[in-house]
């Protein structure tokens, strides 16, 4: 008498298809699929905790670390976070160059991913045509933060700086290119027999389960529901810039590559609107624009008292308090939210002392008391940041909503059924980054 | 973004978490949880070196106890519970990508002892969710099947994300050296220590 047995299947933590360190811990029957566990968390690095142990912004470069493939997103939405608490806006132009930041980010995160997931297929040559687009835009995104994935490009309060001399050139010099190793690359799969095998009706979600597990961004969309953060809650400048949101139907693997190459598509369009709006004027916050204490003084001398509740005043802690016990009493907002700009800190004393109060322990940005919650669209959803305050110089608590996390949680549901060779086309288009998984 | 907030007793978290599932609110975008042990009463860390002495951000700092003076006017009081559990919920519309009422940010407060039920039966991602709550912050939600850890592994000691969990604290190390069996699969393995020859 014959008898039907499992065994199992031990994937990763570290195998060639896995992207990251993620475990997979496949029960088969023959080649079929019958329960996956999922382990996580080979890539903790404790951001959250750490994020409490930080000044406000040294928390920054380490959201670089989180979706590593589109950092410029993550950099945008924790300090949009942080903005939102402390209720200041940012200039126009800074909240331009963020989004030109963020969707050249989006833009290589999904040619990242699905030139990944073609290579995994057999299909060499679209990887190295989408590798080579991406190469285009991590040279902008070198000329503009001065790395190319560690980008740390924004600060509270705006950016760390303007676009470099012919950026919008270089740009619009290279968004044709792009574009012409998408076509071809999209030539080369999209009509394919051998890719579309793999892909079609595979690794299939319902829109009712994806919205159980709580899946945004690319996964949702290709279920058919257009939920894109941009959209529905817009931030920045989104409101202002047109753009399709494109959705799929059947939930596949095919839907999650279609889905991904229209919105290349469509960030190219968002970026070229952004080139022709940009304004003028300065990219951050400056710490110019609060008031020296003494002018508070002064203009309350003269009776402007109606006046003072709407500057900020900016102190020195030791100079104008004499001493550091005499400056606990001064209740005021925080000395300077913003940084200022380089050449300031390296041309003048006074710039090199604002920014060591930025920057020193126990000086730093003080943020008001409270709690805020901002999302943004990440490469693979709704990137949420969850920032409590407690007015201290550091974070209280830091809560990042991982757009991975939920797509994982829904990983048996996707393999489950099907075969052991499907996991790596699945695995491959749900786009897993460890960096976010794990934090 | 906007949200709403909401707060409501750990007792009635439940009930009230199903209302709002049968109600518009269809998607769980987020469960988590803050630990408000050292609301407002985080001691000033006087240097680097001092920072983290032996405690958490400076606990046990003589310098820096219970000072309260620097911070902001406006500082947080105690609070009668030490967690916040934080459920964030979205009335997401299928049809058109839009969401049909604010967000909802529903808190529950926590202390320890009290009950907090399962929401795994609501939204079936809240069974990671509730991992990585009681894997951070250690606290436990009833009736749900075991309940492990999801980013730390099973003999970790401690919840990191509690305002008392030392920054510095080093964990026991796992593998041959511990010498005993492990409930890990990937280290059931018996070592002996054998001297060098």
């Amino acid at each position: 008498m014959t008898q039907k047995k499992t065994y199992f299947l031990n994937m990763g933590p570290a195998h060639p298809a896995m992207h990251g360190v993620i475990r997979l811990v496949l029960e088969l029957e023959g080649e079929t699929i019958v329960s996956t566990e999922v382990e996580i968390g080979y890539l903790h690095r404790a951001f959250e905790k750490h994020a409490e142990t930080e000044t406000w912004n040294n928390v920054i470069p380490y959201t670089d670390r989180l979706n590593y493939v589109s950092p410029l997103i993550n950099n945008s939405g924790f300090c949009g976070a942080v903005e939102g608490l402390a209720g200041v806006t940012i200039p126009e132009r800074g909240q331009y160059l963020r989004v030109i930041a963020s969707e050249i980010s989006r833009v290589a995160d999904h040619l990242t991913c699905i030139g990944a997931n073609a290579m995994e297929l057999g299909a060499m040559t679209p990887f190295l045509y989408l590798m080579e687009g991406r190469e285009y835009l991590y040279q902008l995104i070198d000329d503009l933060c001065g790395a190319r994935v560690t980008t740390d490009y924004t600060r509270i309060g705006g950016v760390k700086g303007d676009l470099p001399e012919g950026f919008i050139d270089k740009c619009r010099g290279v968004f044709p290119k792009i574009r012409k190793l998408v076509a071809d690359s999209e030539a080369l799969l999209t009509k394919n027999r051998i890719f579309l095998d793999r892909v079609e009706g595979v690794g299939v979600l319902s829109q009712a389960d994806a919205l159980a597990y709580g899946i945004t961004g690319p996964f949702l969309r290709s279920t058919g529901v257009a939920y894109d953060v941009r959209r529905a809650h817009p931030y920045l400048v989104y409101d202002r810039l047109d753009f399709e949101v494109p959705v799929g139907s059947r939930g596949d693997n095919l839907d999650r590559y279609l889905v991904r190459l229209a919105e290349i598509e469509q960030s190219l369009r968002i970026l070229e609107q952004c080139f022709a709006q940009l304004p003028g004027g300065p990219v951050s916050l400056t710490p110019w624009e609060m008031r020296d204490a003494f002018i508070f003084e002064d203009m309350g001398k003269a009776g402007n008292t109606a006046l003072l509740s709407r500057c900020l005043a900016k102190t020195c802690r030791t100079i104008d308090g004499g001493g550091r016990d005499k400056a606990a009493g001064i209740r005021v907002a925080a000395p300077a939210l913003v940084m200022p700009p380089k050449e300031e800190t390296y041309g003048n004393i006074e710039g090199l002392m604002n920014q060591f109060e930025t920057v020193m322990w126990s000086w730093g940005v003080r943020v008001p008391v409270g709690e805020a919650y901002h999302a943004v669209e990440g490469g693979n959803g709704e990137l949420g940041f969850h920032v409590v305050s407690d007015g201290s110089d550091r974070a209280y608590r830091v809560r990042c909503r991982p757009p991975c996390l939920f797509i994982m949680a829904a990983l048996p549901k996707l393999l489950n059924g099907g075969y052991v060779a499907d996991v790596v086309a699945t695995f491959g288009s749900v786009n897993m980054i460890a960096g976010e998984l794990d934090r | 973004m906007r949200f709403e907030t909401r707060t409501v007793a750990s007792a009635q978290a439940f009930d009230t978490l199903r209302q709002l599932k049968t109600g518009d609110y269809n998607v769980l975008i987020d469960l988590t949880a803050v630990d408000y042990f050292l609301y407002g009463k985080c001691p000033e860390p006087v240097g680097w070196e001092q920072n983290f002495p032996s405690g958490a951000c400076g606990i046990g700092s003589p310098a820096g106890a219970g000072r309260t003076d620097f911070l902001a006017a406006g500082a947080p009081g105690p609070r009668a519970h030490r967690y916040e559990v934080v459920y964030r919920l979205a009335s997401l519309d299928p049809a058109t990508g839009l969401e049909i009422k604010p967000r909802l940010e529903l808190r529950v407060p926590y202390s320890e002892g009290s009950v907090l039920l399962s929401v795994m039966s609501l939204w079936p991602n809240a069974d990671w969710l509730e991992r990585e709550v009681w894997d951070m912050f250690g606290i436990k939600f009833a009736d749900r099947p075991d309940i492990k850890r999801l980013l730390l592994y099973e003999e970790f000691v401690g919840h990191p994300l509690r305002k008392d969990y030392p920054v510095k604290k080093r964990q026991p190390l796992i593998g041959p050296k511990s010498g005993e069996l492990l409930g890990s699969p990937s280290f059931n393995v018996v070592r002996q220590e054998t001297p060098f020859e």
